[in-house]
């Protein structure tokens, strides 16, 4: 009896390693670590981004290489979950403050650009003009992959035209308990610094308490919901009729209900480049590289820049006809919204203090718990 | 062959160790730790001097449980008792229809509550539909709130109530009839009092995911009704040095109140067991 179980255990015990020793030829995992809802999947027949990666690289390279492809809700979510430690990515797309933080605590690793020829048809140009990105001014440790501005999505059927004045229509009592808020500390008080004509990157407390008293009055006067990414669904219900939030959504939503419209608030507006990243620990970083390359050749960034509907920093997709009568489909001043912001003051989130970092955050708990 | 049974029931135990070694006390430690350290890892009560700041959101969070769970029992009892006496085929599909909920994931059916109540959702459609101008405004509010509590946890409170009913020997409520108990009397002056057992561990099992709950008061609070759950999740997503701290203090009280909450129902349910059996 006792010899039968010893046999029985034993195997079990070594199941594991016969399995192991016999896939000797297993295909390397990339990890990739992306914003959900950030590229071409396959879904509804689109360009499935990473199958074609698997097969391109086979053909190219003649080595079995396997995507681990899993999404991530936010910046803070991403780096909380890699600052912990223990995880194998080897690719993030984060934002660009959130790019100079990581690069700042040593999390990022140099790319090396020789593996990356497509590089030539990146064109920072429409953001940065002829300054250098501030998260890398010299684009060592990150390649843009979109880029986006916050606009203000209204309901044209409950909106009148002429309240479309700035970043008040947001404080606008009329439209109580139609409003949207971001449920984020620094994308909310954004909002309040526009309104109040502030630097959203300012280091002075009295600012962002004069700022916490707009968000406390908008909260008593307006009744604002604090969403994110139910902002789709209430948009797309006509649950509500002002929210602030992404002109590539704005269309997202547009396809649901014609009723939406986009406008960008004269006071100035939110900017954002999300670029695409290998982190220190990645123990592929040639693949890594290799996978950075594929993203900028023309047919899977325009994929992913029709099935994101964020601006692409990539010439190969502005310059495409394709991609315009695409888009041109699901809205028909995509380029105007899309790439059509030039008129209005644009500010990047930098990386704050952690001092400010702090006090946002305690102001903004007086916003969400008092 | 006893000995080597022994062997064997106490090497079945060993993963089940490991597992609560890992991923329960650990984790606790894990917890206990940040509960009383500042941000430079220095031991300090600072996190815990805090914690008067969230008392009110500590109250809103019982309150709301506790409503959450009183409603559940008025509900659940008697449909449990409904189940447990009625013939076996029908007992069958009332189990189904109760349980098929449970098949769907928690967040899920959250969230299609609230496509139903938002106010350009399906009900608030079919008001318009008849004629109001005005939505109903249900998402949002402190009702919205509870009402997700009931309907992801009424499972909870019927399930061990519809157990200890069926457990319940028929002959208990013979006798109280031929002894000239009325119907409802037999009712509150025999089943209920046998059946506490079962009522304290759906009380339990109610209470404890709604006191925590924290995705239910997000979507259905709009963002506006944050509970404990939510205070402690946006202490950990903020990722700043300190808000680790704060966040394991508060998961650490909330730990507390749902153990003393538990103690308290262990020592109602050995009271009253060993006062019916005298």
């Amino acid at each position: 009896m006792k010899k039968i179980i010893c046999l029985v255990l034993a195997v079990f015990l070594l199941l594991p390693a016969l399995a192991l020793s016999s896939c000797g030829e297993k295909a390397t995992t990339l990890y990739v670590y992306n914003w959900g809802e950030y590229i071409s999947d396959g879904s509804e027949g689109s360009y499935n981004t990473n199958k074609e990666f698997e097969a391109w690289y086979f053909e190219t390279y003649g080595e079995r290489v396997k995507v681990n492809y899993t999404t991530y809700d936010s910046n803070e979510d991403m780096y909380a979950k890699i600052s912990g430690g223990g995880t194998k990515y080897d690719i993030v797309i984060p934002s660009d403050y959130m790019i100079a933080r990581m690069i700042k605590e040593g999390m990022l690793r140099k790319i090396n650009k020789e593996n990356i020829p497509n590089l030539k048809n990146i064109d920072l140009s429409p953001v940065f003009g002829e300054a250098k990105p501030y998260y890398d001014p010299e684009q060592e440790y990150s390649v843009p992959y979109t880029y986006g501005t916050v606009g203000i999505i209204y309901d044209t059927t409950k909106v009148a035209e002429e309240d479309l004045t700035g970043w008040d229509l947001m404080w606008n009592e009329k439209y109580k308990g139609d409003i949207l808020q971001f449920n984020n500390s620094r994308d909310a008080f954004a909002t309040a610094m526009f309104k109040l004509g502030y630097s959203v990157n300012t280091t002075d407390e009295a600012q962002w308490r004069a700022a916490l008293e707009e968000l406390k009055t908008q909260r008593t006067k307006c009744d604002p919901g604090y969403v994110m990414d139910d902002v789709f669904n209430k948009m797309e219900t006509g649950s509500a009729a002002i929210a602030p939030y992404y002109a590539g959504d704005f269309l997202t939503m547009y396809e649901e209900n014609d009723n939406l419209a986009l406008f960008y608030p004269p006071e100035g507006t939110n900017i954002y480049v999300d670029a695409m990243c290998i982190l220190n620990t990645s123990k592929n970083s040639e693949i890594a590289e290799r996978y950075i390359n594929f993203m900028l050749s023309e047919e899977p960034a325009i994929a992913n820049a029709e099935a994101t509907y964020y601006a692409s920093p990539n010439k190969l997709v502005v310059n495409s006809e394709v991609y315009k009568s695409d888009m041109a489909e699901v809205h028909e001043d995509v380029m105007d919204i899309l790439y059509g912001t030039s008129e209005i003051p644009m500010q990047f989130y930098e990386n704050l203090p952690d001092e400010t970092l702090e006090l946002i955050n305690e102001l903004w708990e007086k916003v969400k718990i008092n | 062959m006893k000995k080597k049974l022994s062997l064997l029931e106490r090497m079945a135990a060993v993963p089940h160790i490991v597992w609560i070694a890992l991923f329960i006390v650990g984790p606790m430690l894990f917890v206990l730790y940040f509960a009383f350290t500042d941000k430079n890892n220095q031991f300090s009560f600072s996190n815990i001097g805090q914690l008067g700041n969230y008392s009110h959101i500590f109250l809103l969070s019982v309150l709301f449980a506790l409503i959450a769970t009183a409603v559940c029992l008025l509900i659940g009892y008697p449909l449990a008792y409904f189940m447990a006496r009625s013939k076996p085929s029908t007992q069958r599909i009332l189990m189904i229809l109760l349980m098929l909920p449970m098949w769907v994931s928690l967040l899920i059916r959250t969230y299609s509550l609230l496509v139903l109540l938002d106010n350009g959702g399906l009900i608030n459609s079919l008001l318009k539909a008849m004629g109001r101008k005005e939505p109903l405004k249900i998402i949002g509010t402190g009702f919205a709130v509870v009402l997700g509590m009931i309907y992801d946890f009424l499972p909870y409170m019927v399930l061990p109530i519809y157990t200890s009913i069926s457990k319940l020997d028929n002959r208990y409520l013979e006798a109280a009839a031929d002894l000239g108990c009325t119907p409802v009397g037999t009712i509150f002056r025999v089943v209920l009092p046998l059946t506490v057992p079962g009522i304290l561990s759906g009380v339990t099992m109610v209470f404890v995911p709604s006191i925590s709950t924290f995705y239910i008061s997000q979507k259905l609070g709009g963002g506006k009704m944050e509970l404990i759950g939510d205070t402690i999740e946006r202490q950990f997503k903020q990722a700043t040095a300190n808000a680790y701290h704060v966040g394991a203090a508060l998961s650490l009280v909330m730990m507390i109140l749902i153990l003393i909450s538990t103690l308290i129902m262990n020592k109602i349910s050995d009271g009253d067991e060993g006062g019916v059996l005298v």
